[in-house]
C-alpha cells in the first residue's frame, strides 16, 4: 500500500490551531524548510552563478515578473493532465476488466500492453506531435493518457482475477448476476489496489503532459514556460517552473488522497 | 408422496486438469431429510467441498442426480445459505451490513427497516448484540464467523451449507460455537449439511455423519447419531459418545487406507 499520511489529528483535532501544531501539518513543512535551505547553501558555498544553478532566493523575482504566466499556464497544464488522467481511469478501469475477468484476455494482452509501456514516451511525442499537427491540447492530453494508464490497468486486472472464490460464491449461490457481483462485491475490493496504481498515475501524467509542451513548438503550459526559460538562458524561471510543477502534482496528489479516504478509507488500519 | 430435502443418488464428477480428468466424486449416495443435519467426514482432498457446490447448484455433476424437495438441482437457487472457512466478510461494510448482504439479492421487496430488524435480531441470537455497527476487521476470528454464520441464514434458507465453518478457530472458541449453532437450529430451523474433520463435532452437531472414501470419493460408511434432545459438552464424554468416535475413526483410517474394513 502507498504511503498515506496521517491525517487523523486533522479529523478528529477539530480546530485550525490545533491542526496546524500538529505533527501531520508540521513535519512536512518543517522537511521543505530543511531541503530550501539545504539548497541554498549549496548554491552560496560552491558559489555557482545562476546559469549554473539558480538558488530558492532567486525564484521569488521570477514568480513576481512572471506571475500572469504562471496563472495562465498552470492551469493549461492542470486541465489537461487532470483530462489524460480521467481519461487513463477510464480506459485502465475497462481494461483492467476485461483482463481480470477473462483468462484468454489477460494472456493476449498483457505482452502487448507491457510492450507498449516499455516504449519510452520521449519518443512517442515527436511522433504524436507530427501526426496531429497543430492540436496541442489533443497531444498533450494523449501523452498524459499514454503514460499513465497502464499502472491503472494492472492494478485492477491483479485485483479482480485474486478475488478468492468464496467471495463470488456467497452471491453466486443465491442466483445473483455477474454484474451484481461486479458491482457489491469485485468493484469495492479492488479500490485499495486502483487508488494505489492511481497516486503513481497521477505523477506520470504530469510527467506526459510536460514532455509535450516542452518539445510541442509554439507549445502551452508550463512547460512551454519552461521551455522559453531555456532559450532565453533565463535560470531562476526554468527552476520556478519546476517549482511550480511540483506543488501542482503535490495538490493532485492530496486530492487523490481525499478521494481515497472517501472511497477506500476502511481499507486504511490504524497501527496498533 | 413426501420427499426428502436433498438427496444424492449415485454422483460421479471429475474435474478438467492439464494432465486428464482427475475424478473427486465416484458413487456418491446422500439423503437428508427435511430439518436433518448431516454430517461429512472423510479424509483431506476427497471431494468434500465438491458435494457443497453440488448442493448449492454451483457445479453440475458428471453423472448421477442432486434433488432438492424432489427436484433436479438446475443451478443457484436463493434458497441455500452457506457459510466457509473463511468468513468471507466484506470489510467495506459493516457487521450488520455484511449481514444484510443476501437479503439486498432475493429479499428485496423487504423495507431496510425490516431488513435492519432481521439482521439485529440474529446478531443477537448468536451473541453479536451490539456490534452491528463494528467493522469486520475489528472483531475477533471467532466473532467474524458468528456474523458469517448469520449472514448465512438471514433469508431463511430452508438448506445451510457449512464447509468446514469452525476450521480456523482455537478449540474453545469452536465449542461455543457448536452450542451456539443448536441454539440457532432451535430459533431458525433448517435442513443442515456440515463439512468438517472434526469427529467430536460432528456427533456433537449433526444427526447422521457421513464417511467418505479416499478421492474419488463414495460413501463408505453412515453413521446414525441418536437424538437425544438438548445437547451440551458433556454429552461428548459419554461411554455413548466414545464408542461413536472410535468407530469413526475406525472408518476414517480405512478410508486412508491405514486399516483394512
Amino acid at each position: 500500500m502507498a504511503y498515506v499520511p496521517d491525517m487523523k489529528t486533522r479529523s478528529t483535532g477539530g480546530s485550525v490551531a490545533k491542526f496546524l501544531t500538529s505533527r501531520a501539518f508540521l513535519a512536512p513543512i518543517i522537511a521543505m524548510i530543511v531541503f530550501v535551505a539545504l539548497w541554498e547553501f549549496l548554491v552560496w558555498v560552491n558559489n555557482w552563478p545562476d546559469y549554473v544553478m539558480a538558488s530558492p532566493s532567486d525564484l521569488p523575482a521570477a514568480y513576481a515578473e512572471y506571475w500572469g504566466l504562471f496563472v495562465k499556464y498552470g492551469w493549461q497544464t492542470l486541465w489537461r493532465t487532470v483530462v489524460g488522467l480521467v481519461l487513463a481511469v477510464i480506459v485502465g478501469l475497462f481494461l483492467g476488466m476485461i483482463m481480470g475477468f477473462s483468462r484468454l484476455m489477460r494472456d493476449a494482452l498483457y505482452p502487448l500492453l507491457v510492450g507498449f509501456n516499455a516504449i519510452p514516451k520521449a519518443t512517442v511525442v515527436p511522433i504524436v506531435a507530427l501526426l496531429f499537427v497543430g492540436a496541442h491540447d489533443f497531444n498533450t492530453i494523449l501523452i498524459a493518457f499514454m503514460i499513465s494508464f497502464f499502472p491503472i490497468a494492472v492494478s485492477v486486472s491483479i485485483g479482480l482475477s485474486t478475488l478468492e472464490p468464496e467471495y463470488r460464491d456467497i452471491l453466486r449461490a443465491l442466483g445473483a448476476s455477474q454484474g451484481t457481483i461486479f458491482w457489491k462485491i469485485a468493484l469495492p475490493k479492488t479500490l485499495p489496489e486502483f487508488f494505489g496504481a492511481l497516486k503513481v498515475a497521477v505523477t506520470l501524467a504530469f510527467i506526459g503532459t510536460n514532455l509535450m509542451e516542452i518539445v510541442s513548438p509554439h507549445g502551452r503550459g508550463l512547460g512551454a514556460l519552461f521551455d522559453s526559460g531555456k532559450t532565453n538562458s533565463d535560470y531562476p524561471l526554468m527552476f520556478a517552473v519546476l517549482i511550480a510543477l511540483a506543488i501542482l502534482g503535490i495538490v493532485l496528489y492530496y486530492v487523490v488522497v481525499a478521494l481515497e479516504k472517501i472511497f477506500a478509507g476502511w481499507a486504511d488500519r490504524q497501527p496498533g | 408422496m413426501t420427499f426428502p430435502m436433498i438427496k444424492i443418488e449415485g454422483v460421479r464428477h471429475a474435474y478438467k486438469t492439464p494432465s486428464g480428468p482427475l475424478p473427486v466424486l465416484d458413487g456418491l449416495d446422500v439423503t437428508v431429510e427435511e430439518g436433518g443435519f448431516v454430517a461429512v467426514v472423510g479424509p483431506s482432498g476427497c471431494g468434500k467441498s465438491t458435494l457443497t457446490k453440488l448442493v448449492a447448484g454451483l457445479m453440475k455433476p458428471d453423472q448421477g442426480m442432486v434433488m432438492v424437495h424432489g427436484e433436479k438441482v438446475t443451478g443457484p437457487r436463493s434458497t441455500v445459505g452457506m457459510a466457509f472457512q473463511n468468513p468471507v466478510m466484506l470489510e467495506w461494510r459493516t457487521i450488520i451490513e455484511n449481514v444484510m448482504l443476501p437479503l439486498e439479492i432475493v429479499s428485496t421487496k423487504m423495507s431496510k427497516s425490516e431488513q435492519k430488524d432481521r439482521a439485529n435480531y440474529l446478531l443477537e441470537l448468536v451473541g453479536l448484540e451490539g456490534f452491528g455497527d463494528k467493522r469486520p476487521s475489528e472483531l475477533s476470528g471467532g466473532m467474524r464467523q458468528r456474523a458469517s454464520l448469520c449472514r448465512a441464514i438471514v433469508h431463511k434458507p430452508d438448506i445451510l451449507i457449512l464447509d468446514e465453518p469452525f476450521g480456523a478457530l482455537d478449540a474453545f472458541t469452536r465449542e461455543d460455537l457448536w452450542q451456539t449453532m443448536h441454539k440457532v437450529k432451535d430459533e431458525e430451523p433448517f435442513t443442515g449439511v456440515l463439512i468438517t474433520h472434526d469427529l467430536r463435532e460432528s456427533i456433537f452437531l449433526a444427526d447422521q455423519v457421513v464417511v467418505l472414501s479416499q478421492r474419488p470419493a463414495r460413501t463408505q460408511y453412515v453413521l446414525d447419531v441418536p437424538n437425544i434432545g438438548p445437547r451440551d459438552l458433556d454429552h461428548l464424554y459419554t461411554p455413548e459418545a466414545a464408542e461413536m468416535l472410535n468407530i469413526l475413526r475406525h472408518q476414517i483410517e480405512v478410508a486412508q487406507g491405514r486399516a483394512a474394513a
